[in-house]
């Protein structure tokens, strides 16, 4: 037993440090200030683009900070370890708050203190009314409050009033809120899940099948990609609307979809799919993204067998819509690899939906197809894309071109219905354009739960900050027997409980209610009671 | 809906007559305050709340008939001409490109100005019984609107314009009008914060201590400005996080996702609950909350300016 008390009262020491007002206080610093690097660098989370930029620019510093976590902050454990401990603390401390509240409801207003002058606010008057009618009045006016009444030894008889206590309750309410709304937000990304994907706006459609269906796909950790929320959505057209100036006006997908029931029944579903406007189904929502064009081109090889690709571009430039990518192309019929590696084709550069040429060199001078073109270079040779590389779709694999296995061989501007003819007799025409969308497909079983807990945050701040705590004594003393008229001396005390509460007008009011209706005019009357504004 | 070009003219001369009279009202402000002689509240002190104060005027104190008070008091007026016009340059950008008024950082920068001109205004209503102490404040909460107002007429300003179609929900309307009331409430408390931490440090060395601040009013009114006006301002901060959050999750596909302009809101929201912890926690009363307060404010200044120019992230606004 008495070994064992240094380490127990060492527990209860750490405990207590932890749960104080100060570590929260330092806690609460800390969890602002480790949220800034996540604001201030780049994120992998976000853009991992960016990511990469920053180690080409700072390439002593960009290991440094990435070992330590700072281009994923939000995952890295010294941030887990911010939040974790600024929960313990918060339960450490609303659990014995809560038992505080509950003991502080049942219990009886304060004694009235000897010395009612002492508080800063005060009256004193002498009235007309018996002691008992002076108490009386006080008990009416002070309805609402929690009221004690006792008497003291001298005869005198006192009131002790005290209000606010919602205060606490709101108080209590919006801590625990803010531990819920932590619960209910790792809780979703846990068991959630998101997904991008492109879909072409020409009826192509798109299946929540699984993982593979995405181009990007974030799981939370309790998701394994089985079971996801079945549904199908075919995007039939896409035509966004803009203002003479460039500047968007409006982004609306016409769409149809089937849900779980329409799967069964192979009935689809109508929606107008637009930004602001997601397609909420039961255990999944459908976003509109973002947007581009996909430039078709037709090759027709040698042998006259004939190939179309439309791959869809990225824009560069989104107020014009100018975008490059890569449209690649195996011959036909060739089945032996080494041939295939002398003779695939891709076709890079530049799309304008609005041409605008300098020279030769093309930009976009509007983001509608009025007068699309491209700029392209056709390269033959070896794309690269069996050497077990990943590749992005939006462009080649520029160590080919950089080992000479895959060469440029025309490089020409063309309008739709334009072609170009290689060496080799191939044909590349370009046939015309259609468009992408961006689709978002999110799942969160908890974020009901966070609206819920968010709410209880600001009603329990709303109450907690404007309810006030404020106590409020009075003693009425028979005058004394010498007194012939039976007067009695009214003493009125007040306290604010809480900071700045600005109680000097309230109290004010209610002693002039209480010495008025003191059943005759106060005779004499002095007080006090401290200015603090209204 | 197109865009009316006459309504625009008017709300952008609405706009700079607006700024020229805060500006003057400012200049006459200044001449009030360096005119009077050091205002020494006698026996302010903070009482056991920290609440509860003292205020009593030394008699002669801003003598009614003083040039210099006359000059504060067109100031107020001004003050409010001010205020009535820049409403309605903010009422004809609105009606002239169909939308709230609130669309760009220019128009968004003006809101939250005029919001800090009108929550002082209501300062000084309230308080009418301290109003001539206060009022002398008022070039104070003028100097960060005039500053602000000029950026925002100069380097921010865009022509009125329909939104932007990620723009374009009335979410607009309830989360970034709760953003515009919040940031110019706070920056009402700001200033009292910062006029607070010079003035304590006037109070602890009473004698020879600079003029300047020796004419401000006593700090436990500063303190109670800058606690009372936090109080109001901080529960429509954590309104327009959470509206702000229920709109992404319409716009963008999930209600949090750490951009760096919800990240830093959510800073700042967690610096001003420091501030209002500190004032519970023995120790960080006083001087460190006043701290926290100006470093609340300079944070949310920083998520307007740097977050939304140099950053860019979801939330960058059109127009810039
Ligand atoms: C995520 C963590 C926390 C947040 C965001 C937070 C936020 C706030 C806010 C905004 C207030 C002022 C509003 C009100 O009076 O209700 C407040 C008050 C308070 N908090 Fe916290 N808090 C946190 C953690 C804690 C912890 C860990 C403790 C205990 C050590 C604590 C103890 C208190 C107390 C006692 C008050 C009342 C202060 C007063 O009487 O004005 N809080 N908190």
């Amino acid at each position: 037993m008495g070994r064992l008390q240094p380490g127990v009262a060492f527990l209860r020491n750490t405990w207590r440090g932890l749960t104080s007002m100060r570590t929260a206080l330092v806690l609460l610093f800390l969890l602002a200030l480790g949220a800034l690097p996540g604001a201030l660098l780049p994120q992998y989370s976000l853009n991992p683009e960016q990511v990469d930029q920053y180690y080409a620019d700072h390439r002593w510093l960009a290991p440094v900070l990435d070992r330590l976590g700072f281009f994923e902050v939000f995952a890295s454990p010294w941030f887990a370890a911010i939040y974790l401990l600024l929960f313990i603390s918060l339960v450490g401390c609303l659990v014995p708050r809560s038992g505080e509240y509950v003991r502080q409801l049942r219990a009886v207003p304060v004694a009235t203190p000897r010395n009612l002058a002492r508080l800063p606010h005060h009256r004193r008057a002498t009235v007309e009314a018996t002691a008992a009618e002076s108490i009386e009045a006080a008990r009416r006016r002070l309805r609402g409050w929690r009221i004690r009444e006792r008497t003291e030894p001298t005869g005198a008889v006192t009131l002790s009033a005290e209000r606010g206590y919602a205060r606490e309750a709101g108080n209590l309410v919006f801590h625990f809120a803010v531990l819920g709304l932590l619960v209910s937000f790792a809780v979703g990304t846990l068991f959630g899940y998101e997904g991008q994907t492109i879909v072409k706006a020409d009826g192509s459609q798109f299946c929540n099948s699984g993982p593979y269906a995405y181009d990007s796909f974030t799981p939370g950790t309790m998701v394994d990609g089985t079971g996801l929320a079945p549904f199908c959505t075919r995007i039939n057209d896409f035509e966004p609307t803009y203002l003479p100036s460039g500047q968007p006006q409006q982004f609306r997908a016409d769409i149809d979809y089937q849900d779980a029931d329409g799967l069964a029944s192979g009935q689809w579903q109508p929606y107008q799919l637009a930004v602001n406007e997601p397609l909420r189904l039961d255990s999944a929502r459908l976003y509109l993204l973002g947007h581009g064009y996909a430039p078709e081109f037709t090759v027709t090889f040698p042998g006259g067998q004939q190939r179309t690709g439309a791959i869809q571009w990225r824009p560069v430039d989104l107020a014009t819509q100018l975008s490059e990518g890569a449209t690649k192309f195996d011959p036909p019929g060739v089945t032996d690899p080494a041939q295939l590696r002398e003779r695939q084709l891709a076709i890079t550069g530049l799309f304008a939906p609005t041409a605008a040429l300098r020279g030769e060199l093309l930009s976009s001078s509007f983001p509608q197809p009025l007068d699309p073109a491209v700029a392209v270079d056709v390269l033959k040779g070896d794309l690269g894309n069996n050497s077990g590389r990943g590749q992005s779709i939006f462009g080649i694999d520029e160590s080919m071109v950089e080992q000479g296995r895959l060469e440029r061989v025309a490089r020409e501007n063309l309008r739709p219905g334009e072609s170009l003819r290689l060496d080799d007799g191939t044909v590349v025409r370009f046939d015309g354009v259609t468009r992408w969308v961006s689709l978002q497909v999110s799942h969160d079983p908890a974020q009901l739960w966070v609206l819920t807990f968010a709410l209880l945050v600001l009603g329990g701040l709303g109450l907690s900050l404007t309810i006030k705590r404020r106590r409020f004594w009075v003693r009425a003393t028979p005058a004394g027997s010498h007194d012939p008229d039976g007067r009695t001396v009214i003493e009125l005390g007040g306290l604010a409980r809480t900071e700045a509460a600005g109680y000097g007008e309230e109290f004010e009011r209610i002693a002039d209610g209480l010495l008025a209706s003191g059943a005759a005019a106060p005779l004499a009357a002095v007080g006090t009671s401290r200015k603090d504004g209204d | 809906m197109p865009v009316d070009p006459v309504l625009a003219f008017y709300g952008d001369c609405a706009f700079y007559t607006a700024l020229v009279l805060y500006l003057v009202a400012m200049v006459l402000q200044t001449v009030e305050y360096a005119a009077q002689r050091s205002a020494e509240p006698v026996g302010a002190r903070a009482g056991d709340g920290g609440g509860v104060v003292t205020l009593t005027w030394p008699p002669g104190e801003s003598a009614p008939r003083s040039r210099a008070a006359r000059a504060g008091r067109v100031a107020v007026s001004l003050t409010v001409l001010g205020a009535a016009v820049h409403g309605v340059s903010l009422l004809l950008r609105g009606l002239a490109a169909g939308r709230v008024p609130w669309g760009n950082m220019y128009e968004f920068t003006s809101a939250v100005c005029f919001v800090a001109v009108v929550a002082w205004l209501v300062v000084l209503v309230r308080q009418r019984d301290i109003a001539p102490a206060l009022r002398e404040l008022g070039g104070f909460v003028l100097l960060p609107v005039v500053i602000l107002l000029t950026l925002a007429g100069t380097v921010l300003y865009a022509e009125a314009a329909p939104l932007v179609p990620a723009l374009n929900s009335y979410w607009i309307a309830i989360h970034v009008s709760a953003a515009s009331i919040a940031s110019g409430m706070l920056l009402v408390a700001g200033v009292a914060s910062a006029l607070y931490l010079v003035r304590i440090r006037f109070e602890a060395r009473q004698a020879g201590g600079s003029r300047f601040a020796g004419r401000l009013p006593g700090s436990a009114l500063l303190d109670r400005l800058a606690y009372r006006t936090t109080v109001v301002a901080f529960p429509i901060w954590t309104f327009m996080v959470i509206t702000g959050a229920v709109w992404a999750e319409a716009a963008w596909g999930r209600y949090w996702g750490w951009d760096p302009k919800e990240t830093v809101a959510l800073v700042v929201w967690v610096v001003y609950a420091c501030y209002l912890h500190a004032r519970a926690t023995a120790g960080w009363r006083g001087a460190r909350s006043a701290w926290i307060n100006v470093l609340g404010f300079a944070a949310l200044l920083f998520n307007l300016f740097f977050i939304n120019i140099v950053v860019a992230g979801l939330h960058s606004y059109a127009g810039l």
